[in-house]
């Protein structure tokens, strides 16, 4: 993963876990990597990577079991809400972004009727 | 504390390689020696290591005076080659295993897999990212207390950086602390706790990574650009 300097760390993990966890590449109640392999997996400090967990279980993602290691919520609503929180974070930055280039609503929804009809609306993320 | 260093000074002949230089170091906590060539940071290294004694100041490991005990315990990488041309990798672990009683054969066995090195290679046919490999698998395979490693991303290429970074990184535990100098700052953004800015020969700015990256609202890169330009 390629990570930006001037966000910190242990954020930019935090959303990609979330990102796994919502596209179900780590499922509901699923086991996750120990603090340790965390930070082989990501190549970031030990320390870094438990507070990442710590963090994560703040925000009720993740809990622990005593002796048995770290797990995904079992909560499907959470992971629906957490969906919403991250694409609501995507509109604000579009919608700001196109804001800034003078753009109103109307021109904004043509624009993005336009990329859609030329993607075939399937694998817009190309 | 695992490391205590209070006005440690070294000169050679008339220049001050160390100069008034102060710092703690804690256990569990990997820590970033950054400065350009010629700051010190080797230096240090050294004398923490006890391989030159310092002029004036005070050092302490774990309370003691540097010395035989504290050796046993610090492992040291300095920069420069410090194998004869006639082993072969496998003399290599035989030797420090004679060396130090904390050098664990497994676990350069498995280094050595990693960094992708064969047990019969010579030393003197090595390339030079080989040969900086093969100094990191052999000081990385103690089980010390200290380890200080003098520019170890040095003449090794990108990919195998990120091995290195992984060994260094299975290196760490509760007990044990890292210090790496290194003036590839960005390599060491994401993985160390602590930075320690070294400037003519004393500490310039130390402190968290992440506190560091907060206060100044820069990263240790731009930190690094801004004290050094």
């Amino acid at each position: 993963m390629e990570f930006d300097n001037n966000i910190p760390i242990y954020i930019q993990v935090i959303h990609d876990i979330k990102q796994d966890i919502v596209t179900g590449v780590l499922g509901l109640g699923d086991k996750m990597s120990s603090g340790r392999d965390l930070a082989l997996k990501y190549k970031i400090n030990p320390n870094t990577a438990n507070r990442i967990y710590r963090e994560l279980e703040a925000q009720e993602i993740c809990y622990t079991k005593r002796g048995l290691g770290t797990f995904v919520t079992e909560d499907g609503e959470r992971v629906s809400q957490i969906r919403k929180d991250m694409a609501n974070e995507l509109l604000e930055q579009f919608i700001s972004g196109m804001s800034k280039l003078g753009l109103p609503k109307n021109e904004i929804f043509l624009l993005l009727e336009e990329k859609f009809e030329k993607y075939d609306g399937t694998d817009i993320a190309q | 504390m695992l490391l205590e260093c209070n006005g440690l000074v070294k000169t050679y002949m008339s220049k001050r390689a160390v100069d008034n230089l102060s710092l703690n170091i804690e256990r569990g906590r990997i820590y970033a020696l950054l400065g350009p060539n010629g700051s010190g940071k080797t230096t240090f290294m050294k004398i923490a290591a006890g391989l030159v004694k310092p002029t004036s100041g005070s050092i302490a490991f774990c309370g003691n005076n540097i010395g035989v005990e504290s050796k046993k315990k610090v492992a040291y990488m300095s920069t420069e080659p410090f194998f004869y041309n006639y082993m072969t990798v496998e003399d290599v672990g035989k030797y420090y295993q004679d060396f130090f009683e904390d050098f664990d054969m497994k676990r350069y066995d498995d280094l050595l897999e990693k960094m992708e090195l064969s047990k019969k290679d010579h030393v003197k046919t090595l390339s030079s990212g080989l040969a900086a490999k093969l100094k990191l698998a052999a000081t990385l395979a103690r089980k010390s207390e200290l380890y200080m490693l003098d520019e170890p991303l040095n003449g090794i290429d990108i990919i195998a950086r990120d091995r290195v970074m992984t060994a260094i990184l299975e290196t760490i535990g509760n007990e044990n602390s890292i210090i790496i100098s290194s003036h590839l700052v960005d390599e060491l953004e994401k993985v160390v706790d602590n930075a320690i800015f070294i400037k003519n020969g004393g500490v310039y700015l130390a402190g968290g990574a992440e506190e560091l990256r907060a206060t100044h609202k820069k990263s240790l890169v731009e930190l690094y650009k801004e004290i050094y330009a």
